[in-house]
């Protein structure tokens, strides 16, 4: 029986080895650790001549607001752009995966991107993985075939709507839509609807907060309006200011560790003997 | 109310496919839930496999899109090395191999229904698990179980396309009126020899059943009007 141990390349997709250790660790009362989720209020909406997006920009880790201004609207082609709900690395990485393999797509065939092409591209993705990269995506854009406004689950559905709503804000902001929305808005009605959209899950979702971004794209031409609205400012700023002068803390202890090592050479005539 | 928006994607639904004399009627609701949040209340959920063959999709939103895009890829490729539309029935097979293969992983019943030259119009079933049969009417989803004793008494053989097509969307309203997870519109699609026709019946105008009310004005438009009107009975 041989014992050669072939190195093995790592198997791609998850592995689910520790599975069982954390299941031990919980029951024991350890809590895991939490990960970025983006809370979320994302939008979309169909307008006279394209497509607008909105998002709110918090991003929360468990019950506290680990950044008060992300950007949700990701880039795909010039032509198409993605809001991103859920688990922060997850949005990130498959609208960054999805980003590059349009580029080299369009390359290939010589052509500007189309909006199925992206579609097609994330839900396999996200299908393949079962639902367990948690990534739930409003994705517009325009392109030759006109403008397009899709919803994408984390497992893998989509849907193809004149008006979308994700995140955990979706249904403050599914309201908004439901009353006030047209077909054929103009640009100023629909960034404004956009924008109230927004604001209902900025202030009636725990998850959602900060400021509202616009992403506009119509054909030819596309607008990201980055931090269109700022409903949350900062109002109180300390006049004493937050630098602290020297001689203010109290040193307790004092203890100093060279980082230069002193080595001593002992006896120097000694040649080394083969 | 916790209202788990993070559970999959899901199609409560009521589909249903019947055939009539020269062709077949598909029909389902709108509606599509996440738990019970409802993503989409306009979906469509009978797709196109190819010009004379529609599926009906019903059980998870992702499997059942998967399944209807790779069937229709391989659809696409037979029609071309075969040189003619292909049949219902290599449709269904085809919809049955990747039921019946994956059925550890799918959650999904699906009713397959088309008119091609050989056979006429055809409906197939083809449920959990990955059976197929082929039957003259099918129904399938959460909301067909309010509609199998409807079924069996007003079903007859040789209807008439629009005797099958109002059938089928008053089997469709019933379920919608029964059943939490169907409901928004009634989409049929009619396939015969002479083509493919789609039709759409928004919400307000399906009947309304026993005990269901017409849609009341409010009292509070009293308060809106300038000089409030005596109440008429």
């Amino acid at each position: 029986m041989s014992q050669a141990v072939v190195d093995v390349p790592p198997k791609g997709g998850f592995s689910f080895d520790l599975c069982r250790r954390n299941e031990m660790l919980s029951g024991k009362g350890i809590q895991p650790p939490s990960f970025r989720k983006t809370g979320t209020t994302i939008v979309g909406l169909i307008f006279k001549d394209g497509v607008i997006l909105g998002a709110d920009t918090r991003a929360t880790e468990g019950p506290i607001v680990c950044d008060k201004n992300c950007e949700k609207i990701h880039y795909m082609a010039p032509n198409i752009y993605c809001c991103g709900a859920g688990t922060a690395a997850d949005t990130e990485a498959v609208t960054d995966m999805v980003s590059s393999q349009l580029q080299l797509h369009c390359y290939h065939t010589g052509r500007v991107s189309r909006v199925v092409t992206a579609l097609t591209l994330l839900k396999s993705h996200l299908f393949s993985y079962q639902g367990y990269v948690s990534a739930a995506l409003v994705l517009g854009g325009v392109d030759v075939t006109g403008p397009h406004l899709h919803t994408i689950y984390p497992h893998g559905s989509t849907d193809t709507l004149p008006f979308a709503t994700m995140g955990s804000g979706s249904l403050a902001a599914m309201a908004v839509f439901e009353s006030k929305y047209r077909e054929g808005l103009t640009r100023e009605e629909g960034i404004e609807l956009v924008c109230e959209a927004i604001c209902s899950g900025i202030f009636n979702d725990l998850g959602s907060g900060s400021n509202v971004d616009v992403c506009v794209i119509t054909k030819g031409h596309k607008e990201y309006l980055r931090n269109y609205q700022m409903p949350n400012p900062r109002t109180y700023v300390s006049s004493k200011g937050y630098t602290f002068a020297k001689g203010l803390t109290e040193v307790l202890t004092t203890k100093i560790t060279p980082l230069k090592e002193k080595v001593e050479v002992i006896d120097a005539s000694d040649a080394m003997e083969e | 109310m916790d209202l788990n928006l993070d559970a999959p994607h899901s199609m409560g639904t009521t589909i249903v496919g019947v055939t009539y004399d020269g062709g077949v009627v598909l029909g389902a609701d709108s509606r599509t839930s996440t738990g019970m949040y409802v993503a989409n209340r306009a979906s469509d959920k009978i797709t196109q496999l190819t010009d004379n063959v529609y599926l009906c999709r019903s059980g998870s939103a992702a499997d059942s899109q998967v399944v209807s895009d790779y069937v229709r890829y391989f659809l696409h490729q037979h029609t071309i090395q075969s040189g003619q539309p292909a049949t219902v029935k290599v449709a269904a097979n085809l919809i049955r191999l990747l039921s019946y293969n994956n059925k550890n992983m799918l959650q999904t019943g699906l009713i397959v229904g088309g008119w091609d030259k050989y056979e006429g119009g055809k409906i197939y079933g083809v449920p959990l698990g990955g059976t197929i049969l082929e039957q003259p009417f099918t129904i399938g989803g959460s909301g067909s179980s309010y509609l199998y004793g409807f079924f069996d008494q007003t079903w007859k053989e040789g209807m008439s396309k629009e005797e099958a097509e109002k059938l089928v969307v008053k089997a469709v309203s019933l379920a919608i009126a029964r059943d939490g997870a169907s409901g928004g519109v009634v989409r049929t699609v009619i396939i015969n020899s002479e083509g493919v026709t789609r039709n759409f019946y928004p919400g307000d105008t399906l009947p309304l059943w026993h005990e269901e009310l017409e849609p009341q004005n409010s009292l509070l438009d009293i308060l809106s009007s300038t000089s409030p009107e005596p109440m008429s009975t």
